[in-house]
């Protein structure tokens, strides 16, 4: 649709995406061996995975089995090794693939963090632009006192309030779990059906709270700059309605911080969503890292780590790739 | 008729600090085809004068009272709606720096495409034609490939073509000028104030231009409006009124022009400074900065009017007392 064929630019375009490829395997293994080193510290997974009265055979068996014995250094390269060939190696605890037991989690998590941050923006920006465009109405301090208690109140209060009210009072909606499961490419969806959505919308809308706040904050802020600008004033003198000026001019300039948030925060809900999750106890990754923790399952928090790792580096990338679409200057800027 | 009367217009701004009366009791007139030449120094008021007539003067101003009649409608008072039906389509405007006013992520093509259909569903394929047709009228070469083009991707002075062409789009009777040709080089303003003279003439369109440079409005206007602290100071055609300008605010804006200025010589200027239109004293404002000031200065100055020429001034120049 853009006039951006320029094959110069393209090339230029391809070589950064391979820098920043590249930039990502170099996080990531930083990212491992701090998590290993992390994990190694925190206490020896043996205590936890033998029971106490086990005879010394089967204690040293068991170490040997999970290459305890080894130096640290030998580990942690046996484990880069593995993690090369596709293996995070096996639960302590479930005794499955770890690989296996994330991917099993994950679908659950990235449908919840992805509707929660959606409902954040789609409601929240126009909220926000509001806002800005009549500071001082009623109904934007109305808009401003939201997105203060967005901010201030606790999410586990939140969730235990909704519960509260939508499941327990009123029983519109369900107080946990994900529902039944639709199934695309072998991965079960709640969202796909009916029933499905009305399972997840009580966990994303305790979420999206706190990112409904933010995305009030940042278009309200933007917005009320942009507003003050000459290419605004100069978009009313050619009879442009204000609602177009908004939606064509405003939110185009105001739309790097909220995509950049919006990146920030799929990331941060895709990792840590932990507290929603036990409420709701929606089996998502979140309660899986906090059990393995318990439970010192080192091969499942190494993994789980170094996946979000991953996740924030490819969510970086698209923002920053999505800002060369939406600000033409950066795109010559950065084939220059 | 003329097309645009203004009488005894009053914009003030309701700020924390007090009401600053921006424009004060400002009246002129405007016939179609003609360019009027608003000049004075920072502060006069000739650009809220301006954006009142276009009705866009930004809170916490508005105005207070007087009179803007434009092709016999009275614009004072006029629902925004109305208004916003005026802009763009009969009453255009143009700023002083295009890489503020273009928005720098939308091309040329879609925001002028956006001004377009701001009055009236043209098609895209209508809005984009206007748009290349009005861009080549203002010297822009090969306009139909650079409407995908982005502002940052323009000189500063295309830039601006850019912003004219986006103010004649429609048509408009009048265009406000605001300092348009300030942020240009100087070989660039003199082809822009060229090109607005030939389209002002070649469609009758009348220009408000406003300025603080007397250079630049000599050479353009017909007719020229001296502001000082909100009020007219002194009209009159243009050759009348720098051959012998009548008011000593007039006088020293003309001394104060380098051209004027003998080589080797200190540049004159115009001791003081404009005052603040917080708190204005009564009687005559350029009375603290005026050489000829005396005693009765103290109250309002008269507007002392022969034949089509106006000053403000109780001791004008060159008229016998």
């Amino acid at each position: 649709m853009r006039p951006l064929s320029m094959p110069r630019y393209c090339t230029a375009m391809l070589g950064f995406i391979i820098q920043r490829l590249l930039q990502s395997v170099g996080v990531m293994l930083a990212m491992s061996a701090l998590v290993f080193v992390g994990v190694y510290a925190i206490g020896n997974p043996i205590d936890v995975l033998i029971s106490p009265d086990a005879t010394q055979d089967i204690r040293e068996d068991v170490i040997r089995r999970y290459g305890l014995d080894l130096p640290l250094w030998q580990q942690y390269f046996a484990f880069l090794g593995r993690l090369l060939s596709g293996d995070f190696g096996r639960s302590f605890v479930f005794d499955i693939p770890v690989l296996e037991l994330v991917l099993a989690r994950l679908p659950a998590t990235l449908e919840l963090a992805l509707a929660s941050v959606l409902i954040g923006a789609f409601i929240g920006i126009p909220l926000g632009i509001y806002a800005g465009y009549r500071p001082e109405a009623a109904s934007s301090r109305a808009i401003m006192a939201v997105s203060v208690l967005g901010f201030s109140v606790p999410t586990f209060w939140v969730g235990l309030l909704l519960i509260l009210t939508f499941a327990v009072n009123l029983g519109w909606l369900p107080a946990g779990d994900r529902g039944p499961l639709v199934e695309v490419f072998g991965i079960g969806w709640s969202f796909l059906s009916a029933e499905g959505l009305s399972y997840l919308i009580l966990p994303a809308l305790n979420l999206s709270l706190f990112k409904l706040a933010m995305m009030i904050r940042l278009a309200r802020a933007g917005t009320r700059e942009t507003m003050l600008t000459d290419t605004v004033k100069f978009a009313r003198a050619a009879g442009l309605s204000e609602f177009t000026i908004l939606r064509r001019h405003v939110l185009r300039l105001i739309s790097i911080p909220l995509v950049t948030v919006f990146g920030l925060e799929f990331a941060s809900t895709l990792a840590f969503a932990v507290v929603t999750e036990t409420i709701f106890s929606w089996p998502g990754v979140g309660k899986l890292i906090i059990d393995s923790i318990t439970s010192l399952d080192r091969p499942v928090m190494v993994a789980y780590l170094v996946l979000v790792a991953f996740f924030f580096v490819v969510i970086n990338l698209v923002v920053d790739l999505s800002y060369a679409l939406l600000d033409p200057r950066l795109r010559r800027g950065r084939a220059a | 008729m003329s097309l645009l009367e203004v009488r005894d217009l009053r914009t003030h701004f309701f700020t924390r600090a007090g009401v600053v009366k921006a424009v004060e009791g400002v009246s002129f007139s405007l016939a179609r085809g003609e360019i009027l030449g608003l000049v004075g120094e920072s502060g006069s008021g000739k650009s809220v004068t301006g954006f009142s007539l276009i009705g866009l003067v930004d809170p916490p101003g508005r105005i207070v009272s007087g009179s803007i009649r434009f092709d016999g409608q009275e614009l004072v008072g006029l629902k925004q709606p109305e208004m916003r039906r005026l802009r763009g389509k009969r009453i255009a405007m143009v700023f002083q720096d295009p890489a503020a006013t273009l928005n720098p992520v939308l091309t040329i093509g879609q925001q002028m495409a956006l001004a377009v259909r701001a009055h009236g569903g043209a098609s895209e394929a209508a809005a984009r034609d206007l748009a290349t047709r009005t861009l080549t009228r203002v010297g822009i070469p090969d306009a139909a490939a650079r409407l995908d083009a982005y502002p940052h991707e323009f000189s500063g002075g295309m830039r601006q073509r850019v912003a004219i062409a986006t103010a004649l789009l429609h048509g408009p009777d009048l265009i406000i000028a605001d300092e348009p040709t300030t942020a240009l080089d100087v070989s660039i303003q003199a082809q822009i104030l060229a090109e607005m003279q030939k389209l002002a003439r070649e469609t009758g369109t009348a220009l408000v231009w406003i300025s603080h440079d007397l250079a630049t409005v000599s050479s353009l206007a017909d007719r020229l409006l001296v502001m000082y602290a909100g009020r007219i100071v002194e009209s009159g055609k243009v050759g009348e009124v720098l051959r012998a300008p009548r008011h000593h605010y007039t006088r020293g804006l003309l001394d104060s022009l380098p051209a004027t200025a003998k080589p080797g010589e200190k540049l004159n200027q115009i001791p003081g400074t404009t005052p603040s239109l917080l708190a204005l004293p009564p009687g005559c404002p350029f009375a603290p900065r005026c050489p000829r000031a005396d005693a009765v200065c103290a109250n309002d100055p008269p507007d002392v009017v022969t034949g089509d020429r106006l000053v403000r001034c109780h001791h004008p120049l060159g008229v016998a007392a």
